[in-house]
Parts: structure tokens; sequence; C-alpha cells
């Protein structure tokens, strides 16, 4: 029942590959690993490819090397994962705007 | 943004990504699109697997090939050197019908990550490095590992120096299993010591 890494992600390469040290994975920061299981928990449901994210995620990382943005590789993940949410047509980008606002201003706190 | 206070437990200003990732997150759980225990098993599962898979290499191989068997138990860092996994000094200690090893570091928490990733967090906490010298048994028990009292309990201290890793025995039932097959049983903890590599399922 346990579950069992899906090797197209673990062993992702080039500028996609996932932040490693020693063979394992690095979260610099609890929401990295949250936004990571987020992505896979809604691949292994087949909402999408694993390859429309990887594309996703290798545009954003092309794109802020472009414009010398200096994030970090999750920051680049969680974007591409927002972009890929609405392309779907899973997530709007107002329901999105909305419930961050929800949560800046404090309004709302759910803990995970 | 407002002065409500609503965020006051958080000691640290948090960062935007991660008001970002809390409010997907509740997003996604609320459409039923992704639930988060179902986000923490995901999480652990790639943090379990890929830790210890260069270690699970290692003892594959030494159930494999005798003659690396008996290298890894002479002089471990060479042998998983040859496995390309280099790193710290490391002995190897292998579990026997008779004696089961365990592994502590009673002062900190020193362990093979080169080989199985970072350690849990059981194993850096207090209880854990002095009970597992003072009552290695009832230790193994609360992890759900019975032994017979014909079973003797080694127990290894690792430090900076030397890191030890447990040779756990090969299960029943593997004989027609392939190297790569059995990487994939044999767990993390089961190279710690707190654990015993199960047979595979009968079924499928």
């Amino acid at each position: 029942m346990t579950m069992q890494p899906d090797r197209q992600i673990a062993d992702m390469e080039g500028e996609g590959a996932l932040p490693r040290k020693n063979g394992e994975l690095v979260f610099d920061a609890a929401w990295e690993a949250r936004v990571f299981g987020m992505t896979i928990s809604m691949h292994e449901r087949q909402l999408f490819d694993w390859n429309e994210f990887r594309n996703e995620l290798i545009e954003e990382i092309a794109e802020a090397e472009r414009d010398g943005t200096t994030s970090t590789y999750y920051e680049r993940w969680l974007d591409a994962f927002e972009h890929l949410l609405v392309e779907k047509g899973l997530l709007s980008h107002a329901e999105l705007t909305a419930r961050l606002e929800e949560f800046t201003s404090g309004h709302r706190d759910d803990a995970f | 943004m407002s002065g409500n206070h609503a965020g006051e437990h958080h000691r640290h200003p948090e960062s935007s990504a991660s008001v970002r990732a809390r409010a997907l997150e509740s997003l996604l759980v609320e459409k039923g699109l992704t639930a988060s225990d179902v986000v923490d098993k995901v999480i652990s599962a790639y943090e379990d697997d890929i830790g210890p898979r260069n270690g699970a290499r290692v003892i594959a191989r030494a159930w494999v090939d005798p003659a690396y068997k008996a290298r890894l138990l002479e002089n471990a860092t060479d042998a998983v050197e040859d496995l390309g996994f280099g790193g710290a000094l490391i002995a190897v200690v292998e579990n026997t019908p008779t004696v089961h090893n365990l592994v502590v570091c009673t002062l900190c928490s020193c362990y093979p990550s080169a080989l199985i990733g970072l350690p849990p967090s059981w194993y850096k906490s207090f209880a854990y490095r002095s009970r597992a010298v003072i009552e290695p048994r009832a230790v193994l028990r609360e992890f759900g590992l019975e032994l017979d009292d014909s079973v003797g309990v080694r127990v290894w201290d690792s430090s900076s120096e030397l890191r030890y890793m447990v040779l756990p025995m090969r299960p029943a039932g593997t004989e027609s299993l392939t190297e790569d097959q059995l990487v994939g049983l044999i767990t993390r903890d089961a190279m710690i010591g707190v654990a015993v590599v199960p047979a595979p399922a009968l079924a499928g």
C-alpha cells in the first residue's frame, strides 16, 4: 500500500532535475515539500501528464534565467504549477488571487 | 495588507512563496483535487525512497555476490566506493539467525547519509539515543520487531569517525528475484536495524 516514487519524476534530468544532496531530495523550506507533494498527488490522479508539468517548469526556468530573476527552483516550480492548473481549467486565476488575498490579509489561516 | 494579527503564531515573517503555497493547498483541498494526508504520503515516499536507495543497492549486491559481501564486511568504506558511493568511513555489521544488530549515535546523529539519506527524526531523539543502548529489545519491540530470546542484540554506536550500517538478512522466498528487485525490498529502517526486511508479499 505504500506509495512508490515515479521514476520519470525522481530521475528527471537537465534543467528540470530535482535539487538533491547526496542523492536525496532537498527541500529548503516546508512549503517546498508541500508544493512538490501537491503536484505529484494530482499527477497520480491523472489530472495532467508529467510532461505537461515538466514543460511548464522548464519554460519557467528558461524565463527566469533570461530575465536574470534570482528565484529558487521551487519558486519556479510553484509558478509552473499554478500556470498549469489555470491552463487545465482546474483553478481560475481569480480564485487563486482571491484565496491568496484571504491568506495575506489574515482572514484565513489554515495550517497544514 | 491589514494590521490584523491572525498570523501571530508565525514567529518569523513568512515568505510570500510560503503564503502562496498555503493558499494553493487550501484551495486544492477544498475543491477535492488533493488531500493533505495524500500530500504527506507523497513527500515521505519520495524522501524515504530516494534517500536509502544507495544503501539498498549495496545490500542487494552483498546478497547476490558472496565475494562482494565478504569485502563489504571486511572493508565497507572501499566496498561502497566500488559502487560509486563515496563518503565517510563506514562499517557494515551482518545480521544472522543468532545476532541482530542495531545502530545508534548516542552523542548526536551520526549516520551514513551518503548511503541511506538523512536520519529520521526519531534517530536524533534523546529517547532513542539513550534507550537503544540500555534496553534495545524494548526499543525494537516498539518498532514492531519482536526478537526471539535466542537472538542476541548488538548495539553499535556511530560517530563522526565511523558510521555503522546493518546488513539485514535476505528474506526467504526471494531466491528468484533479481538484484534490482531485491533493492526494492530493502528499507531504511532495516539498514538502521530497527526492522528486518520482510518477505515479499505472496500475492501477485
